[in-house]
């Protein structure tokens, strides 16, 4: 449990310290959120109706951003291969990362979430239903883009690849988050199911996750 | 002969070399029979004859799944019992399936022109088809990333068997998503049952566009044996090159 909560601190402080990517993702989120009014127009109406779906467009991008640094950087220093060699297992340690993952990348941005939802035009309550859902959706994101993650390491390159394997797996978080926060915010359909399906999207790929991508760290070592 | 027996390169080729020619053979057959059935076939009281856009359209459906289904059962060889052949039989897959969900994906566009009026619609089945033409095409890029082929079958192993669990997970949350934008849907497939007359040809059209699928399947999987083994001949080329060089200066 020690060695779990090293890793998890470690992580977390070489995300706050220079070169780390702690608010990086916050702000492609800011900067993504604020281009889509250049697009769309701003029609504040309009907005108000896709704001929810912005915001988590933006979140799913946004989380993205840092993935490919999860483990490339611990595989180019050699601290993987202690990871791999400890007597904490892979699953375990990959389950800090993506812990501390969510804490420094997903966390912040659901934070500015409702200042951002006042410049679309989605009224305060509104937006702490989006950001409820965000909360509970982003795990997933973060514990299935692990595989991703894992995936380009063991391949040596593939911050592009990342990309392409990972955001067909997450359309499902995607769907239940946006009907969740369309579902409290307008209706008629009942907020329960689609949030409660969120959140067993987000348990099963917590445990799923970590196996796959502790997997494919193995055989990329071989 | 035994599974494990088909693990020797050589013998499995020497099978496939002497099982290929039927295969082809059988499957021309069977198609021409099933293009005679499907020209035969009544055309439909409502669609007239765009309906049979349908017997390419539903074998490649299937296809397209049963190619990923074969992928699953591929990874299991690679990653559980390290079945040389099974990373080749996964890796000649992909692209078959590849194909064959483009194809569907393609007549179905063609056929929603005449039918419904449009080349797409965001209709749950239609969206479901896509992604996993989406995640072929994520495998396929894999594959071409991977230098070493060792390496990248154990990792498109893993995706497959991750993509396995995820397809039926995206099938539902699509038709979800689907039931809650837009409860009468414009597609109403199976609504009742198919006549016999077009159900037959359909059959016969499946079970050719199957013999198909296993014909390239089998050709592509000598193929990548083949291309591997030139790939290692010229690595040992390169290598007995290298070594006569230092030679020459020693």
């Amino acid at each position: 449990m020690t060695a779990f909560l090293a890793l998890l601190t470690r992580d977390m402080r070489l995300a706050v310290r220079v070169g780390g990517g702690a608010l990086i993702g916050a702000l492609f989120y800011l900067i993504v959120v604020v281009m889509m009014p250049f697009a769309i127009g701003p029609d504040l109406n309009l907005l108000g109706r896709i704001g929810p779906a912005i915001l988590w467009l933006g979140a799913l991008l946004a989380s993205l951003l840092a993935l490919d640094r999860l483990f490339a950087t611990d595989n180019d220093d050699g601290s993987l291969d202690l990871l791999m060699m400890s007597a904490m297992p892979l699953e375990l340690a990959v389950v800090a990362k993506g812990i501390a993952h969510w804490l420094t990348t997903a966390l912040p941005l659901i934070v500015i979430t409702p200042v951002l939802g006042l410049m679309l035009n989605v009224d305060l309550p509104a937006m702490g239903w989006v950001a409820l859902t965000l909360l509970a959706g982003t795990p997933a994101l973060t514990f299935i883009g692990l595989i991703g993650a894992a995936l380009s390491v063991a391949l040596r390159r593939g911050g592009l690849l990342l990309a392409i394997l990972v955001l067909p797996l997450t359309i499902p978080v995607l769907i239940f988050g946006v009907s969740a926060a369309n579902a409290a915010i307008v209706g008629p359909a009942p907020f329960g199911p689609p949030f409660t399906i969120l959140c067993a999207l987000s348990l099963a790929s917590l445990v799923l996750g970590p196996f796959a991508a502790a997997a494919v760290l193995r055989q990329g070592q071989e | 002969m035994a599974v494990i027996d088909l693990a020797n390169p050589t013998l499995f080729l020497r099978l496939v070399n002497r099982v290929l020619p039927w295969l082809t053979a059988a499957t021309v057959l069977v198609f021409a029979y099933g293009l005679y059935r499907v020209a035969g076939s009544p055309d439909d009281y409502q669609q007239g004859a765009t309906v049979k856009i349908m017997y390419l359209h539903v074998p490649a459906a299937w296809l397209g799944m049963m190619g990923w289904g074969l992928m699953t059962v591929a990874a299991f060889g690679t990653l559980v019992w390290r079945h040389p052949l099974a990373d080749v039989a996964g890796r000649a897959a992909a692209p078959i399936g590849a194909a064959f969900t483009l194809i569907c994906l393609i007549t179905g566009s063609l056929w929603g022109r005449p039918t419904w009026g449009t080349y797409w619609v965001w209709d749950a089945r239609l969206t479901s088809v896509l992604v996993l033409f989406l995640l072929y095409l994520g495998m396929l890029a894999l594959y071409w990333t991977a230098e070493d082929p060792n390496r990248g079958s154990r990792a498109a192993a893993i995706l497959a068997l991750v993509g396995a669990v995820n397809i039926p997970i995206i099938k539902f949350s699509v038709d979800w998503w689907n039931t809650l934008h837009q409860p009468a849907s414009i597609l109403r497939m199976g609504g009742s049952a198919i006549a016999p007359s077009i159900l037959w040809p359909l059959l016969i059209m499946a079970v050719a566009f199957t013999l198909l699928f296993f014909t390239l399947h089998l050709a592509a999987m000598r193929n990548e044996i083949l291309r591997r083994r030139v790939r290692s001949m010229r690595m040992m080329q390169a290598q007995e090159q290298a070594q006569d060089y230092v030679e020459a200066r020693a």
